[in-house]
Protein backbone atom coordinates (compact mmCIF):
# COMPACT_ATOMS: atom_id res chain seq x y z
CA UNK A 1 0.00 0.00 0.00
CA UNK A 2 1.25 3.40 -1.14
CA UNK A 3 1.64 5.60 2.56
CA UNK A 4 0.17 8.98 2.44
CA UNK A 5 1.32 12.25 4.18
CA UNK A 6 -0.74 12.93 7.17
CA UNK A 7 -1.60 16.93 7.35
CA UNK A 8 -2.51 17.72 10.89
CA UNK A 9 -5.81 19.22 11.45
CA UNK A 10 -5.95 20.44 14.91
CA UNK A 11 -7.46 23.75 13.71
CA UNK A 12 -5.95 26.24 13.44
CA UNK A 13 -3.54 25.40 10.24
CA UNK A 14 -4.56 26.47 6.47
CA UNK A 15 -4.28 22.60 5.93
CA UNK A 16 -6.33 22.70 2.24
CA UNK A 17 -3.58 25.26 1.20
CA UNK A 18 -1.14 22.53 1.95
CA UNK A 19 -2.79 19.78 0.44
CA UNK A 20 -3.64 21.65 -2.89
CA UNK A 21 0.72 22.14 -2.95
CA UNK A 22 0.97 18.21 -1.77
CA UNK A 23 -1.27 17.30 -4.66
CA UNK A 24 -0.01 19.52 -7.39
CA UNK A 25 3.21 17.68 -6.36
CA UNK A 26 1.54 14.45 -6.45
CA UNK A 27 1.82 12.85 -3.10
CA UNK A 28 -1.08 11.60 -1.30
CA UNK A 29 -2.16 13.07 1.54
CA UNK A 30 -4.43 13.40 4.17
CA UNK A 31 -6.14 15.77 6.33
CA UNK A 32 -6.78 14.21 9.69
CA UNK A 33 -6.51 14.00 13.48
CA UNK A 34 -7.20 10.38 13.79
CA UNK A 35 -4.34 8.77 15.58
CA UNK A 36 -4.50 5.49 13.22
CA UNK A 37 -4.29 7.94 10.09
CA UNK A 38 -1.21 9.59 12.18
CA UNK A 39 0.40 6.00 13.06
CA UNK A 40 -0.11 4.89 9.36
CA UNK A 41 1.62 8.31 7.04
CA UNK A 42 4.74 8.24 5.89
CA UNK A 43 5.31 11.63 7.07
CA UNK A 44 3.71 14.52 9.15
CA UNK A 45 2.62 18.26 8.61
CA UNK A 46 2.01 20.68 11.37
CA UNK A 47 0.54 23.71 9.11
CA UNK A 48 -0.73 26.44 11.34
CA UNK A 49 -2.34 30.04 11.29
CA UNK A 50 -3.07 31.99 14.20
CA UNK A 51 -2.21 32.06 17.98
CA UNK A 52 0.38 29.80 20.44
CA UNK A 53 -2.23 29.62 23.06
CA UNK A 54 -5.00 27.88 20.72
CA UNK A 55 -2.67 25.87 18.61
CA UNK A 56 -1.13 24.07 22.05
CA UNK A 57 -4.71 23.74 23.57
CA UNK A 58 -6.18 22.11 20.70
CA UNK A 59 -3.61 19.79 20.42
CA UNK A 60 -4.09 18.79 23.82
CA UNK A 61 -7.99 18.96 23.47
CA UNK A 62 -7.50 16.53 20.44
CA UNK A 63 -5.28 14.36 22.09
CA UNK A 64 -2.67 14.71 19.60
CA UNK A 65 0.13 15.21 21.47
CA UNK A 66 1.31 11.83 23.01
CA UNK A 67 0.79 10.55 19.26
CA UNK A 68 2.97 12.75 18.05
CA UNK A 69 6.38 12.39 20.58
CA UNK A 70 5.72 8.60 20.20
CA UNK A 71 5.53 8.86 16.12
CA UNK A 72 8.37 11.78 15.84
CA UNK A 73 10.54 11.37 18.90
CA UNK A 74 10.65 7.81 19.41
CA UNK A 75 9.85 6.47 15.60
CA UNK A 76 11.68 9.19 14.09
CA UNK A 77 9.04 10.05 11.48
CA UNK A 78 9.58 12.66 9.48
CA UNK A 79 7.54 15.87 10.24
CA UNK A 80 7.28 19.67 8.73
CA UNK A 81 6.06 22.39 11.36
CA UNK A 82 5.00 25.43 9.18
CA UNK A 83 4.89 29.02 10.48
CA UNK A 84 2.63 28.76 13.85
CA UNK A 85 3.32 24.69 13.22
CA UNK A 86 7.27 25.43 14.00
CA UNK A 87 6.58 27.85 16.79
CA UNK A 88 4.78 24.98 18.94
CA UNK A 89 8.52 22.43 18.35
CA UNK A 90 9.56 25.25 20.73
CA UNK A 91 9.19 25.18 24.23
CA UNK A 92 7.58 28.31 25.46
CA UNK A 93 6.26 31.95 23.75
CA UNK A 94 6.18 35.33 24.41
CA UNK A 95 2.79 35.26 22.69
CA UNK A 96 1.48 33.30 25.13
CA UNK A 97 2.67 33.01 28.40
CA UNK A 98 2.13 29.89 30.16
CA UNK A 99 1.23 27.11 27.38
CA UNK A 100 4.00 24.75 26.81
CA UNK A 101 4.51 23.90 22.98
CA UNK A 102 5.99 20.47 22.17
CA UNK A 103 9.01 20.88 23.46
CA UNK A 104 10.85 19.19 20.72
CA UNK A 105 13.69 22.08 20.26
CA UNK A 106 15.38 23.86 22.51
CA UNK A 107 13.84 27.31 21.51
CA UNK A 108 11.83 30.01 22.39
CA UNK A 109 9.67 32.38 20.53
CA UNK A 110 10.09 35.94 21.27
CA UNK A 111 7.91 38.68 19.39
CA UNK A 112 10.00 41.22 17.14
CA UNK A 113 11.08 44.23 18.51
CA UNK A 114 9.64 47.96 18.02
CA UNK A 115 12.76 48.75 15.40
CA UNK A 116 12.77 51.78 13.35
CA UNK A 117 10.77 51.85 10.21
CA UNK A 118 10.18 48.14 10.18
CA UNK A 119 6.39 46.70 10.38
CA UNK A 120 5.46 44.43 12.57
CA UNK A 121 3.94 41.89 11.39
CA UNK A 122 6.76 40.75 9.26
CA UNK A 123 5.02 40.14 6.26
CA UNK A 124 5.84 39.65 2.48
CA UNK A 125 8.55 38.19 0.53
CA UNK A 126 11.76 38.08 1.85
CA UNK A 127 15.09 35.91 1.25
CA UNK A 128 16.69 33.72 2.79
CA UNK A 129 20.16 32.82 3.34
CA UNK A 130 20.57 28.52 3.05
CA UNK A 131 22.52 26.72 4.75
CA UNK A 132 21.37 23.26 4.05
CA UNK A 133 22.71 21.77 0.30
CA UNK A 134 19.67 19.49 -0.25
CA UNK A 135 16.80 20.81 1.21
CA UNK A 136 17.27 24.18 -0.93
CA UNK A 137 18.27 22.18 -4.01
CA UNK A 138 17.74 23.70 -7.29
CA UNK A 139 16.64 27.07 -5.63
CA UNK A 140 18.20 30.04 -6.38
CA UNK A 141 21.05 31.40 -4.20
CA UNK A 142 18.97 33.69 -1.84
CA UNK A 143 15.39 32.35 -2.81
CA UNK A 144 12.50 34.39 -1.60
CA UNK A 145 9.83 32.78 0.54
CA UNK A 146 6.67 34.51 2.06
CA UNK A 147 6.54 35.07 5.38
CA UNK A 148 3.62 35.82 7.56
CA UNK A 149 3.82 36.53 11.63
CA UNK A 150 4.92 38.66 14.25
CA UNK A 151 6.61 36.37 16.43
CA UNK A 152 10.29 34.71 15.60
CA UNK A 153 11.82 31.28 16.62
CA UNK A 154 14.92 32.29 18.67
CA UNK A 155 16.77 28.80 18.72
CA UNK A 156 20.77 28.08 18.64
CA UNK A 157 22.17 28.36 15.16
CA UNK A 158 23.16 25.05 15.17
CA UNK A 159 19.96 24.09 14.20
CA UNK A 160 19.16 26.75 11.70
CA UNK A 161 19.16 25.54 8.01
CA UNK A 162 18.24 29.00 5.96
CA UNK A 163 17.78 32.73 8.26
CA UNK A 164 16.04 35.65 6.93
CA UNK A 165 17.02 38.96 8.11
CA UNK A 166 14.57 41.20 9.12
CA UNK A 167 16.57 44.41 11.49
CA UNK A 168 18.49 41.18 12.37
CA UNK A 169 18.70 37.69 11.61
CA UNK A 170 16.30 35.16 12.44
CA UNK A 171 15.42 31.20 11.81
CA UNK A 172 14.15 30.75 8.48
CA UNK A 173 13.96 27.23 8.72
CA UNK A 174 15.20 24.92 11.41
CA UNK A 175 16.38 20.80 11.11
CA UNK A 176 17.65 18.48 13.74
CA UNK A 177 17.06 14.20 12.99
CA UNK A 178 13.64 13.71 11.66
CA UNK A 179 12.31 17.32 12.44
CA UNK A 180 12.06 20.41 9.91
CA UNK A 181 10.20 23.64 10.86
CA UNK A 182 9.77 26.68 8.33
CA UNK A 183 8.76 29.80 9.47
CA UNK A 184 7.88 30.92 6.02
CA UNK A 185 4.75 29.39 4.22
CA UNK A 186 6.12 26.82 1.43
CA UNK A 187 2.55 26.48 0.38
CA UNK A 188 1.97 29.80 -0.38
CA UNK A 189 5.89 30.42 -1.92
CA UNK A 190 4.74 29.62 -5.29
CA UNK A 191 7.47 27.66 -7.45
CA UNK A 192 10.27 28.11 -4.39
CA UNK A 193 8.08 26.42 -2.14
CA UNK A 194 6.84 23.83 -4.21
CA UNK A 195 10.41 22.62 -4.92
CA UNK A 196 11.07 22.93 -1.29
CA UNK A 197 8.81 20.36 -0.26
CA UNK A 198 9.80 18.45 -2.76
CA UNK A 199 13.14 18.67 -1.30
CA UNK A 200 12.53 17.57 1.88
CA UNK A 201 10.54 14.69 0.81
CA UNK A 202 12.87 13.49 -1.49
CA UNK A 203 15.75 14.22 1.54
CA UNK A 204 13.43 11.84 3.55
CA UNK A 205 12.51 9.42 0.74
CA UNK A 206 9.45 9.87 0.22
CA UNK B 1 15.75 42.28 2.32
CA UNK B 2 11.85 42.16 2.40
CA UNK B 3 10.42 42.96 -1.18
CA UNK B 4 7.57 45.23 -1.78
CA UNK B 5 4.30 43.17 -2.40
CA UNK B 6 1.96 43.28 -6.07
CA UNK B 7 -1.12 42.59 -4.69
CA UNK B 8 -4.14 41.94 -7.39
CA UNK B 9 -7.45 42.66 -5.70
CA UNK B 10 -10.60 41.10 -7.51
CA UNK B 11 -13.85 42.17 -6.80
CA UNK B 12 -16.49 39.70 -7.18
CA UNK B 13 -20.20 40.20 -7.27
CA UNK B 14 -23.10 37.46 -7.77
CA UNK B 15 -19.73 34.78 -8.48
CA UNK B 16 -18.32 36.17 -11.17
CA UNK B 17 -15.10 38.79 -10.92
CA UNK B 18 -16.00 42.57 -11.78
CA UNK B 19 -14.77 46.29 -12.51
CA UNK B 20 -15.51 48.43 -10.33
CA UNK B 21 -15.96 52.83 -10.75
CA UNK B 22 -16.25 54.53 -7.59
CA UNK B 23 -18.07 51.83 -5.85
CA UNK B 24 -21.31 52.85 -8.27
CA UNK B 25 -20.86 50.98 -11.08
CA UNK B 26 -19.75 47.26 -12.18
CA UNK B 27 -18.67 45.58 -15.41
CA UNK B 28 -17.88 42.05 -15.57
CA UNK B 29 -14.97 40.64 -16.31
CA UNK B 30 -14.77 36.43 -16.21
CA UNK B 31 -14.51 33.74 -13.81
CA UNK B 32 -12.88 33.67 -10.11
CA UNK B 33 -11.16 30.56 -11.07
CA UNK B 34 -9.54 31.31 -14.09
CA UNK B 35 -8.32 34.99 -12.94
CA UNK B 36 -6.58 32.97 -10.07
CA UNK B 37 -4.57 30.79 -12.26
CA UNK B 38 -3.36 33.48 -14.53
CA UNK B 39 -2.47 35.77 -11.48
CA UNK B 40 -0.47 33.04 -9.80
CA UNK B 41 1.23 31.84 -13.22
CA UNK B 42 1.81 35.44 -13.73
CA UNK B 43 3.93 35.69 -10.10
CA UNK B 44 1.35 37.59 -8.43
CA UNK B 45 2.68 38.44 -5.03
CA UNK B 46 -0.57 37.73 -3.05
CA UNK B 47 -4.78 37.96 -4.11
CA UNK B 48 -7.22 39.37 -2.55
CA UNK B 49 -11.09 38.24 -3.21
CA UNK B 50 -13.22 40.86 -2.33
CA UNK B 51 -16.91 39.61 -2.68
CA UNK B 52 -18.94 42.91 -2.89
CA UNK B 53 -22.50 41.17 -2.73
CA UNK B 54 -22.71 40.17 0.52
CA UNK B 55 -22.31 44.22 1.39
CA UNK B 56 -24.70 44.97 -1.36
CA UNK B 57 -27.64 42.57 -1.03
CA UNK B 58 -26.72 42.73 2.99
CA UNK B 59 -26.42 38.92 2.97
CA UNK B 60 -23.82 36.80 4.92
CA UNK B 61 -20.84 35.75 3.00
CA UNK B 62 -20.58 33.81 -0.15
CA UNK B 63 -18.35 29.97 1.00
CA UNK B 64 -19.06 28.79 -2.46
CA UNK B 65 -16.46 31.00 -4.24
CA UNK B 66 -13.78 29.34 -2.78
CA UNK B 67 -14.39 25.62 -3.90
CA UNK B 68 -12.75 26.46 -7.45
CA UNK B 69 -10.13 28.76 -6.66
CA UNK B 70 -8.22 27.58 -3.94
CA UNK B 71 -6.96 24.79 -6.18
CA UNK B 72 -4.40 26.70 -8.62
CA UNK B 73 -3.50 29.35 -5.56
CA UNK B 74 0.10 29.06 -4.69
CA UNK B 75 0.20 32.34 -3.37
CA UNK B 76 -1.34 33.79 -0.29
CA UNK B 77 -5.07 34.61 -0.72
CA UNK B 78 -7.41 36.98 1.44
CA UNK B 79 -10.85 36.51 1.59
CA UNK B 80 -13.15 39.14 2.60
CA UNK B 81 -17.04 40.32 1.94
CA UNK B 82 -19.78 40.14 4.78
CA UNK B 83 -17.41 38.50 7.39
CA UNK B 84 -19.22 39.24 10.70
CA UNK B 85 -18.08 36.37 13.03
CA UNK B 86 -14.75 33.87 13.99
CA UNK B 87 -16.70 30.63 12.70
CA UNK B 88 -16.84 32.27 9.45
CA UNK B 89 -13.18 33.08 9.76
CA UNK B 90 -12.56 29.53 10.28
CA UNK B 91 -14.54 28.05 7.50
CA UNK B 92 -12.72 30.31 4.97
CA UNK B 93 -9.23 29.17 6.51
CA UNK B 94 -10.80 25.58 6.73
CA UNK B 95 -11.73 26.22 2.71
CA UNK B 96 -7.95 27.20 1.66
CA UNK B 97 -8.11 30.99 2.32
CA UNK B 98 -4.98 32.79 4.75
CA UNK B 99 -5.96 36.06 5.24
CA UNK B 100 -9.46 37.76 6.13
CA UNK B 101 -10.32 41.44 5.23
CA UNK B 102 -12.79 43.06 7.66
CA UNK B 103 -14.78 46.34 7.22
CA UNK B 104 -17.82 46.91 7.91
CA UNK B 105 -17.79 43.94 11.02
CA UNK B 106 -15.30 46.54 12.16
CA UNK B 107 -16.87 49.63 11.63
CA UNK B 108 -19.92 48.07 13.65
CA UNK B 109 -18.23 46.48 16.66
CA UNK B 110 -14.19 47.15 16.77
CA UNK B 111 -14.10 44.84 19.53
CA UNK B 112 -14.54 41.99 16.95
CA UNK B 113 -11.08 42.88 15.42
CA UNK B 114 -9.37 41.86 18.87
CA UNK B 115 -11.97 38.49 19.26
CA UNK B 116 -10.60 37.39 15.77
CA UNK B 117 -7.07 38.25 16.50
CA UNK B 118 -6.47 36.92 19.56
CA UNK B 119 -8.12 33.20 17.80
CA UNK B 120 -6.03 33.61 14.88
CA UNK B 121 -3.25 35.81 15.27
CA UNK B 122 -2.90 39.74 13.92
CA UNK B 123 -0.84 38.59 11.02
CA UNK B 124 -4.31 36.52 9.74
CA UNK B 125 -6.48 39.80 10.05
CA UNK B 126 -6.63 42.58 7.76
CA UNK B 127 -8.73 45.43 8.34
CA UNK B 128 -10.00 47.28 4.80
CA UNK B 129 -10.43 51.35 5.24
CA UNK B 130 -12.41 52.61 2.59
CA UNK B 131 -11.82 56.46 2.71
CA UNK B 132 -13.97 59.12 1.01
CA UNK B 133 -12.49 62.92 0.03
CA UNK B 134 -10.09 64.43 -2.57
CA UNK B 135 -7.69 65.91 -0.08
CA UNK B 136 -6.56 66.10 2.86
CA UNK B 137 -9.02 68.08 4.45
CA UNK B 138 -12.20 66.47 4.57
CA UNK B 139 -10.47 62.66 3.98
CA UNK B 140 -13.64 60.56 6.09
CA UNK B 141 -13.91 57.01 6.70
CA UNK B 142 -16.35 55.65 4.06
CA UNK B 143 -19.28 52.90 5.08
CA UNK B 144 -19.97 50.64 1.92
CA UNK B 145 -22.59 48.49 3.69
CA UNK B 146 -24.41 51.85 4.88
CA UNK B 147 -23.59 53.98 1.98
CA UNK B 148 -22.59 56.97 4.32
CA UNK B 149 -19.56 58.79 5.39
CA UNK B 150 -18.77 58.37 8.73
CA UNK B 151 -17.84 61.28 11.21
CA UNK B 152 -13.94 60.12 11.91
CA UNK B 153 -11.17 60.49 9.30
CA UNK B 154 -8.61 58.18 8.00
CA UNK B 155 -5.47 58.61 10.08
CA UNK B 156 -7.67 57.95 13.65
CA UNK B 157 -9.47 54.62 12.05
CA UNK B 158 -5.79 53.54 11.38
CA UNK B 159 -4.17 53.54 14.62
CA UNK B 160 -7.87 52.36 16.55
CA UNK B 161 -7.79 48.95 14.36
CA UNK B 162 -4.30 48.86 14.92
CA UNK B 163 -4.83 48.85 18.72
CA UNK B 164 -7.76 46.62 18.55
CA UNK B 165 -5.21 43.89 16.81
CA UNK B 166 -5.39 44.22 13.20
CA UNK B 167 -2.16 42.89 11.16
CA UNK B 168 -2.82 44.76 8.08
CA UNK B 169 -4.42 48.15 6.85
CA UNK B 170 -6.50 47.77 3.58
CA UNK B 171 -6.66 51.49 2.40
CA UNK B 172 -8.59 52.56 -0.89
CA UNK B 173 -9.58 55.38 -1.85
CA UNK B 174 -12.92 55.91 -3.04
CA UNK B 175 -12.57 59.13 -5.19
CA UNK B 176 -10.11 57.09 -7.22
CA UNK B 177 -11.64 53.39 -7.47
CA UNK B 178 -11.98 52.80 -10.80
CA UNK B 179 -10.53 56.03 -11.74
CA UNK B 180 -7.18 55.69 -13.40
CA UNK B 181 -6.26 58.61 -12.27
CA UNK B 182 -3.21 56.98 -10.10
CA UNK B 183 -3.62 56.40 -6.24
CA UNK B 184 -3.82 59.24 -3.43
CA UNK B 185 -0.40 59.39 -2.33
CA UNK B 186 -1.62 62.24 0.12
CA UNK B 187 -3.87 59.58 1.96
CA UNK B 188 -1.42 56.90 1.89
CA UNK B 189 1.91 58.61 3.35
CA UNK B 190 0.12 59.96 6.26
CA UNK B 191 -1.69 57.00 7.41
CA UNK B 192 1.56 54.55 6.70
CA UNK B 193 3.39 57.12 9.22
CA UNK B 194 0.87 56.67 11.93
CA UNK B 195 0.72 53.09 12.55
CA UNK B 196 3.52 50.46 12.99
CA UNK B 197 1.61 47.44 11.25
CA UNK B 198 1.86 47.22 7.24
CA UNK B 199 -0.16 49.28 4.52
CA UNK B 200 -1.73 48.12 1.06
CA UNK B 201 -2.49 51.02 -0.89
CA UNK B 202 -5.35 50.61 -3.18
CA UNK B 203 -7.74 52.16 -5.75
CA UNK B 204 -6.64 54.47 -8.98
CA UNK B 205 -3.99 52.38 -10.99
CA UNK B 206 -4.43 52.94 -14.81
CA UNK B 207 -1.05 52.06 -15.27
CA UNK B 208 1.88 50.72 -14.26
CA UNK B 209 3.67 53.96 -13.53
CA UNK B 210 0.81 54.54 -10.85
CA UNK B 211 2.40 51.94 -8.81
CA UNK B 212 5.77 52.42 -9.44
CA UNK B 213 4.85 56.51 -8.02
CA UNK B 214 3.70 54.99 -4.82
CA UNK B 215 6.71 52.50 -4.29
CA UNK B 216 9.30 55.80 -4.65
CA UNK B 217 7.23 58.49 -2.76
CA UNK B 218 5.76 56.47 0.28
CA UNK B 219 6.65 54.06 2.58
CA UNK B 220 3.39 51.50 1.60
CA UNK B 221 4.56 47.63 2.15
CA UNK B 222 2.19 47.05 -0.51
CA UNK B 223 0.29 47.91 -3.56
CA UNK B 224 -2.86 46.78 -5.05
CA UNK B 225 -4.25 46.98 -8.00
CA UNK B 226 -7.54 45.02 -9.56
CA UNK B 227 -8.83 46.58 -13.05
CA UNK B 228 -5.68 46.95 -14.72
CA UNK B 229 -4.07 43.30 -14.11
CA UNK B 230 -7.19 41.66 -16.27
CA UNK B 231 -6.89 43.31 -19.64
CA UNK B 232 -3.39 42.74 -21.21
CA UNK B 233 -1.15 39.60 -21.19
CA UNK B 234 1.37 39.14 -18.72
CA UNK B 235 0.44 42.46 -16.70
CA UNK B 236 1.61 41.35 -13.89
CA UNK B 237 5.37 40.60 -15.21
CA UNK B 238 5.38 43.71 -17.42
CA UNK B 239 4.49 45.94 -13.89
CA UNK B 240 7.07 44.05 -12.07
CA UNK B 241 9.93 44.15 -14.82
CA UNK B 242 9.32 47.99 -14.74
CA UNK B 243 9.45 47.95 -11.15
CA UNK B 244 12.67 45.81 -11.24
CA UNK B 245 14.50 48.55 -13.25
CA UNK B 246 13.46 51.70 -11.48
CA UNK B 247 13.26 50.55 -7.89
CA UNK B 248 14.50 47.11 -7.50
CA UNK B 249 13.24 46.02 -4.37
CA UNK B 250 10.32 43.44 -6.06
CA UNK B 251 10.37 40.03 -6.50
CA UNK B 252 10.52 38.53 -10.20
CA UNK B 253 11.16 35.00 -10.61
CA UNK B 254 8.89 33.89 -13.35
CA UNK B 255 10.20 32.17 -16.53
CA UNK B 256 9.27 35.21 -18.47
CA UNK B 257 10.97 38.56 -17.11
CA UNK B 258 11.06 40.80 -19.90
CA UNK B 259 14.81 41.71 -18.56
CA UNK B 260 15.83 44.42 -21.04
CA UNK B 261 12.79 45.24 -22.32
CA UNK B 262 11.74 48.96 -22.25
CA UNK B 263 8.74 50.86 -22.14
CA UNK B 264 7.02 54.07 -23.62
CA UNK B 265 5.80 57.01 -22.04
CA UNK B 266 2.81 55.94 -21.54
CA UNK B 267 4.07 52.91 -19.72
CA UNK B 268 3.28 50.58 -22.50
CA UNK B 269 5.99 47.52 -23.73
CA UNK B 270 8.06 48.65 -26.06
CA UNK B 271 8.57 45.48 -29.15
CA UNK B 272 11.64 44.39 -29.20
CA UNK B 273 13.54 44.10 -32.64
CA UNK B 274 13.13 41.64 -35.51
CA UNK B 275 16.38 40.27 -34.82
CA UNK B 276 16.08 39.77 -31.43
CA UNK B 277 12.18 38.25 -32.29
CA UNK B 278 14.04 35.83 -34.89
CA UNK B 279 16.69 34.49 -32.73
CA UNK B 280 13.93 33.40 -30.28
CA UNK B 281 11.81 31.26 -33.03
CA UNK B 282 15.21 29.15 -32.68
CA UNK B 283 15.79 28.58 -29.82
CA UNK B 284 14.47 25.86 -27.65
CA UNK B 285 13.30 26.73 -23.78
CA UNK B 286 12.85 23.74 -21.79
CA UNK B 287 9.85 23.65 -19.34
CA UNK B 288 10.69 23.74 -15.88
CA UNK B 289 10.02 20.41 -13.91
CA UNK B 290 9.44 21.15 -10.29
Amino acid sequence: MERKVAIIDYGVGNVHSVSHALMFLGYRNVITRKHDDIRKAAALVLPGVGAFSQAVINLNDFCLTDVLNEEVIVKRKPIIGICLGMQVLGITSEESPGYKGLGWIAAEVNRFPHMHNLKVPHVGWNTVAVYHDSIFRNLEEEPHFYFDHSFYFNCSDLYAIAKCDYGFPFPAAIMQNNIVGVQFHPEKSQTNGLKLFRNIFRYFDI
Amino acid sequence: MLKKRLIATLIVRNGIIVQSVGFRKYLPVGKPEIAVEFLNSWGIDEIVLLDITASNEKTGPNFAIMDNVTRSCFVPLTIGGGITSVGQIQRFLNLGADKVCINSAALEKPEFVTEAANVFGNQCIIVSIDVIGASVADYKVFDAYRGCAMRMGPIDWAREVESMGAGEIYLTSVNRDGSKAGYDLDLIEPVVQSVDIPVIASGGAGHPGHVLEVFKKTNASAVSAANFFHFSEHSVITTKALLRDAFHGIRLNTHADYEGCSFDPGYRLKKRSDDYLEDLLYERIEAEVI
